[in-house]
């Protein structure tokens, strides 16, 4: 297997220290290249990597608790803690207007999951909270994205504003917005089109569409499969965007996803839900606990 | 990084730029030790002849992995009908893909016909449409939420009937650790090969130059299902690097076919080894 336990792996590394007392220099630093290794399997930032790697060497020597027979766990359960600390802790939920509507906006990089989660997180919010939101397509470029977002609406009984191709999507969101004020609607989300965060064009039409509709969420949609590049494109669109969240999609698959934790190190944003599935009961919260085992494989 | 001098602070910066580029720790740390032991030898001082080597170095790894394999696409004998599948991960880039080839074999004047069997994703099937018709091509595709294996049988009928030179078809995304949708998969092959045993002349899968480590995942579990013959890396006109079909080349002898740059119809080439790891340096070794 590509991802072996990481406990496994420490036990090996320091299989042979059983019985010997304290752990010396050497033995840490074996240990520490597997906590390496295992990090950069999972793809958190290398430089991240570096700092952590660091912080951990500094933490086990000032606790002197490298002795027994428990030191790989023990080594084990500092970084897991510090990764949980990294991810922000405990969960965070949704921001709300004190007025309505609660003004969602997605962005992201193509093909990340922007449309998917507008579907599923409206149709959490209509479920739990019986909530009445409107999907504004704001997608004009992508073949199809409008039908993608009016199929789902139609299936989750949850209305879509679109105007089809030839308008310009801030123009889309004004018309939207002024819909959802008319209809009393309590949340809109606006779904975007994927772009490159050094698409200079693109990047414009998110900042105006952000000024146009100052939403209380701008949901920063990222592939939990992100490999070194993540801090690149989360910078990217940081720097453009008063982002309040993150959204990490495909979390069903066998990534370790270590792309969050670099995610949240770049926005200082935290990650608030987690896609696991295609479906629009397919959303959870995030909770950075399980994430960060998760990253070590245990 | 900005190799100054060939000292070990040049090593430690290569090798930040092979792993930041997704090439994998392993392969990363291979590679600065192939360059360490050549620099050795050539004696080596200036930067660019340094990079000249990398370079060098790379592409002929890249290639020696790759001796016995065929690099190029199949065609089926004239007078039938070729099938090329495109599987991958949601969202990487099939459907658009499926539709650049259209575009591209269309211009060469081929007779192309493209298959719909994304019967499960929002849109997906007129996503396809829309792409055909840019290219005029036509399509076949099935009743909402059809069995994707019966639409596939459908267009390959219609392709041999049709005498239509190349039939793409484009499949759901899904993820490699989903049996049920890998068992699927290979139920589409088994169907294609009912009507023309020979077919799929090619298994494409498509990989997003932005996934890390888990592309090697990707790659294992789809080449074990449906026989996978090649790669499309895309996305490649962002700043990832793709890094990893590096480590696919190496592990499982998958060549990368095509490299997707955009999202027009002709954001396609083949691809080029040499030009690839240029790509990889380009804003990486400073003069
Ligand atoms: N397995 C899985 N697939 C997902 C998840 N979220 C989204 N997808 C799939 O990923 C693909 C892309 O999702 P979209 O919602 O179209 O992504 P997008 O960001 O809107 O894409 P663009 O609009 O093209 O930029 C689709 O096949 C979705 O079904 C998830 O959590 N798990
Ligand atoms: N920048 C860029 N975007 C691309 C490229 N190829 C595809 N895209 C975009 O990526 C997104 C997803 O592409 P699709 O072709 O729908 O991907 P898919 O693999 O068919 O997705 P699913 O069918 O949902 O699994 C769309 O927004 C495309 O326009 C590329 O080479 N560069
Ligand atoms: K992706
Ligand atoms: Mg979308
Ligand atoms: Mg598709």
């Amino acid at each position: 297997m590509a991802f072996e336990n990481l406990t496994e792996r420490l036990s090996k590394a320091l299989k042979n220290l059983t019985g010997k007392g304290k752990i010396g220099e050497e033995d840490l630093q074996a240990s520490l290249k597997e906590i390496r290794l295992a990090l950069l399997e999972a793809d958190v930032y290398y430089p991240t990597v570096k700092k952590f790697i660091a912080a951990i060497k500094e933490k086990a020597k000032g606790a002197e608790i490298l002795d027994g027979l428990n030191a790989p766990q023990q080594v084990v359960k500092i970084v897991n803690d510090e990764l949980t600390a990294l991810m922000g802790e405990k969960a965070v939920p949704l921001n709300k207007s004190e007025k309505i509507p609660t003004i969602i906006m997605m962005a992201g990089l193509q093909g990340a999951g922007k449309t998917t989660t507008v579907a599923k997180l409206a149709y959490k919010l209509k479920k739990e909270d019986k909530a009445r939101p409107l999907l504004i397509a704001a997608d004009v470029y992508r073949p199809a994205a409008i039908d993608q977002l009016e199929v789902l609406g139609k299936d989750l009984d949850i209305p879509v504003f679109s105007e089809g191709t030839d308008v310009d999507p801030r123009e889309i969101v004004k018309h939207g917005l002024a819909e959802a004020k008319a209809n009393k609607n309590d949340y809109v989300f606006i779904d975007t089109a994927g772009r490159l965060q050094i698409d200079e064009a693109l990047m414009t039409e998110l900042k105006d569409i952000a000024d146009i509709a100052k939403p209380d969420e701008i949901l920063l949609t990222v592939d939990a499969m992100t490999g070194q590049n993540a801090t690149e494109t989360a910078e990217g669109f940081a720097n453009a965007l008063a982002l309040t969240g993150v959204v990490l999609t495909k979390l069903d698959g066998d990534t370790r996803g270590g792309a969050a934790l670099s995610i949240r190190d770049v926005t200082g944003k935290p990650i608030k839900f987690v896609g696991q599935g295609e479906k629009p009961t397919d959303l959870d919260v995030f909770y950075p606990d399980r994430m960060a085992s998760r990253i070590l494989g245990m | 990084a900005n190799f100054r001098s060939v000292d070990e602070d040049f090593f430690e910066d290569l090798e930040d730029t092979l792993i930041g580029a997704d090439l994998g720790f392993d392969l990363a740390i291979s590679i600065s030790n192939q360059v360490r032991e050549a620099v050795k030898l050539e004696n080596v001082k200036d930067k660019e002849a340094i990079k000249e080597l990398i370079v060098r170095l790379m592409v002929e790894s890249y290639e020696r992995q790759g001796e016995n394999e065929d690099q190029s696409m199949h065609f089926a004998p004239k007078g039938q009908p070729t099938v090329i599948l495109f599987v991958g991960v949601n969202g990487v880039g099939k459907t658009t893909t499926v539709g650049k080839m259209a575009q591209r074999y269309k211009d060469q004047g081929k007779k192309i016909m493209l298959a719909a069997a994304d019967t499960f994703r929002a849109g997906a099937v007129k996503q396809l449409q829309e792409w055909g018709d840019r290219a005029q091509v036509p399509v076949v595709a099935g009743p909402e939420k059809a069995d994707p294996s019966s639409v596939v049988y459908q267009a390959v009928e219609r392709a041999k009937d049709e005498q239509v030179d190349i039939l793409f078809v484009d499949t759901a995304g899904r993820l490699q650790n989903n049996v049920n949708l890998m068992q699927e998969l290979a139920k589409m092959n088994r169907v294609i090969q009912k009507v023309l045993p020979e077919a799929p002349q090619e298994v494409l899968l498509v990989l997003d130059a932005t996934t890390g480590q888990n592309a090697l995942q990707q790659a294992k579990l789809f080449k074990d299902s449906s026989e996978v013959t090649g790669l499309v890396l895309t996305k490649m006109d962002g700043t990832a690097k793709g890094g990893i079909v590096f480590a696919i080349r190496d592990q499982l002898h998958l060549p990368v076919k095509w490299i997707g740059f955009g999202e027009k119809a002709s954001d396609l080439r083949a691809f080029s080894a040499e030009d690839f790891v240029y790509g990889l340096f380009k804003d990486l070794v400073k003069n």
